[in-house]
């Protein structure tokens, strides 16, 4: 049971005026994952999600609901599917002569007989969560671009989907609103259990929430795979493409990608390796961001880490490297450095840390920040996971410092 | 298209006529699904109700300015034919029986036309094109229940009784000259008028303004609904090209149908 797709398309091909978009694509959705779909501009990334949804059919070749073909439901069995799903659109597809909670309401109002106290509760909670507070009467296009998205997230959600497609949701966001979102989708999907399939070019940021990666090109389905298995592979198409859209900072931290991180790292083995120089990493965690995120919105706790990075960096020497390495978690890789050394650096970082540099104190007054530090440093042949492990087992010596 | 139609005539006419035929069945089926879905529950009160403020409500002046200025150049019209021949006396027969037989639902659905018809085709236009109506779809609410049905439903609503205030209006407007302005006396006009005007006409006037709602909300909504199945146009162009032959062709239609209707009611 576990093990079967909860969405399968089997060998779609589809036919756009002249252009063969989808030639034969397989694709198997898990229920309680989130998918993410990759490829370049115009390769049927959108195509292939209206696929699912049924706002197009395939010319031939199957999708399946739960091992049915939804080309032989009948009506009641379209319907049900239908409710049990959620589009984002990649325009937002907003209706722009009716206000940003008229929009919100809709399905509500439509599709069930609630009643008008609880389907505004419904709403105000959802704004609430998405950081859209007090735009209530005001009309899709007096928002920005980014409110606009945000809106449509709040209506994709409102109905509490257990499928929810999103079609490039974080398009035109700055790096804080992008990472919100990222999050948002996550919480949401780890508290209310959907299933998601997302179309995005935000890599690597993707890879943090999803649990499967598939890249699309040529109209099939080129690579299917985790995070993982998607960045170690060596097929030149997927690397060319993953490559070329990472970017070399993160864009929300400026720190580096944890790809590219990686490759930092093999590189300190090789000098560690050749020059017997120590090396050494120190994992910095940032236990509480999902309690900030859920205490202050999403936006507070992103400032937050951006802050703690930007704190992090600059008491840093030339050489070390900061790594973004997870969601809330940094690697500093550290060449030639001994683990003292490493200690020294983390009771430094832990002294000089003031709570105010990270967040307005007087905007949050009991606001208390808390980071796990633990270091390791590099034997021959050590390999990154198993580093990582050691620096945060308690064996070795472990900084916890707080902010208030 | 015209190259084919020089170099194979026969079967270029044949694909012309099979175009045709499934446009009119499309439209059809169009139709149905719109004006059956106004009965589905939950009824869509309010949305009616707006749509009747829009389609009539707001149509008010334009048909009270249109009425009385039609009855009066007819009460001018009317006179002057009729005096050469002294009998000016059924002056107030004359413009009534035009307006409430023809003129009236005539020109009440060709200003509604012009007025809300096309800012419908409009409207439903710009939602195709911004994928509003697949949201809807992708909501599971039927998009032609949510648009097409209040409309229609306002719209089988508001054109008989905007109608029937084309027609007082108008024959206020025939007596203003008839009366005020050319002296026939009032007395005679106005009994003339009730004499002269049978239930059979004032039915047959209705049954006009009801047909022409349903022609003019089917064929507006259709225009729009199908904006982005056109070929000539995409986009913006799309919808501008949808609201002009909305308001054409449901304008023309309007047109034939009254001469359909006219010869079988006569």
């Amino acid at each position: 049971m576990i093990n079967e797709p909860l969405i399968q398309l089997e060998n779609v091909s589809k036919q756009l005026g002249a252009n063969s978009v989808l030639d034969g694509a397989h694709l198997s959705i898990y229920r309680g994952e989130i998918t993410t779909i990759i490829g370049k501009s115009g390769v049927g990334k959108s195509v292939l999600l209206k696929h699912i949804i049924g706002l197009m059919e395939p010319d031939s070749g199957e999708v399946l609901f739960q091992g049915i073909p939804i080309s032989q439901m009948n009506k009641t069995e379209r319907k049900a599917m239908k409710h049990k799903v959620s589009y984002m659109f990649q325009g937002t597809a907003l209706f722009d002569s009716m206000s940003v909670f008229e929009n919100i309401a809709l399905p509500l109002k439509e599709r069930t007989r609630l009643p008008d106290s609880e389907i505004r509760k419904r709403v105000q909670d959802r704004m609430e969560q998405l950081d859209i507070k007090k735009i209530d009467h005001q009309y899709p296009s007096q928002l920005s671009g980014g409110m606009r998205k945000r809106v449509a997230l709040a209506r994709a959600l409102v109905t509490d989907p257990e499928i929810v497609l999103f079609d490039e949701p974080t398009t035109g966001l700055d790096p804080i609103r992008k990472s919100a979102v990222h999050h948002l989708i996550s919480d949401f999907q780890k508290k209310f259990g959907f299933t998601g399939v997302i179309v995005s070019h935000e890599i690597p940021d993707i890879f943090y929430i999803s649990q499967r990666i598939a890249m699309i090109n040529d109209g099939i389905i080129h690579f299917q795979g985790t995070p993982e298995e998607i960045q170690q592979s060596e097929d030149p198409v997927v690397q060319n493409f993953i490559r070329g859209l990472e970017s070399r900072r993160d864009a929300l931290t400026g720190m580096t990608p944890h790809p590219a991180g990686a490759k930092r790292f093999k590189e300190g083995m090789a000098w560690l390796s050749r020059r017997k120089l120590p090396f050494s990493i120190i994992v910095l965690r940032l236990d509480n961001l999902d309690e900030i995120n859920e205490a202050a919105g999403h936006a507070v706790g992103l400032t937050v880490l951006k802050n703690f990075s930007d704190q992090v960096q600059h008491r840093l020497r030339i050489t070390d490297t900061c790594i973004r390495y997870g969601f809330n978690t940094i690697m500093l890789l550290l060449p030639n450095t001994n683990s003292e050394q490493a200690r020294l650096v983390c009771s430094k970082l832990a002294q000089e840390m003031k709570g105010d540099e990270i967040i307005d104190n007087d905007a949050y007054p009991d606001f208390y920040f808390s980071v796990s530090a633990g270091f390791a440093e590099a034997h021959k042949a050590s390999r990154l996971e198993e580093l990582l492990a050691s620096a945060e087992s308690t064996q070795n010596t472990f900084f916890e410092f707080s902010f208030t | 298209m015209s190259a084919t139609f020089l170099k194979s005539p026969v079967p270029a006419l044949g694909r012309l006529t099979i175009s045709f035929i499934q446009e009119l069945g499309r439209i059809a089926v169009f139709f149905f699904r719109g004006f059956f879905l106004i009965f589905s529950l939950p009824l869509q009160f309010s949305k009616f109700i707006q749509q009747i403020y829009f389609i009539g409500a707001k149509s008010l002046i334009v048909i009270c300015l249109t009425g009385a200025f039609t009855g009066m150049v007819l009460g001018l019209q009317a006179y002057y034919t009729l005096v050469k021949f002294g009998s000016e006396g059924i002056l107030g027969a004359a413009v009534a029986l035009s307006l409430i037989r023809e003129l009236g639902p005539v020109l009440t659905a060709i200003m509604i036309i012009g007025r809300a018809g096309s800012a419908v085709a409009a409207e439903i236009g710009i939602m195709r094109i911004s994928e509003q109506i697949d949201a809807l779809e992708t909501m599971d609410i039927n998009p032609i229940r949510f648009l097409v049905s209040p409309r229609m439903a306002a719209s089988i609503f508001s054109f008989p009784i905007l109608t029937a205030l084309f027609d007082a209006v108008g024959i206020f407007g025939g007596f203003l000259t008839g009366s005020m302005l050319l002296g026939i006396k009032p007395g005679i006009y106005f009994s003339r008028v009730e004499s002269s005007v049978l239930m059979e006409d004032i039915m047959g006037g209705f049954i006009k303004s009801i047909v022409f709602a349903l022609l003019v909300a089917t064929i507006c909504c259709y225009q729009g609904y199908y904006t982005h199945t056109r070929t000539e146009g995409f986009g913006a162009k799309g919808v501008s090209l949808s609201t002009t032959s909305a308001v054409v062709l449901s304008s023309v239609l309007v047109l034939i149908a009254d001469y359909v209707l006219t010869s079988f009611l006569l």
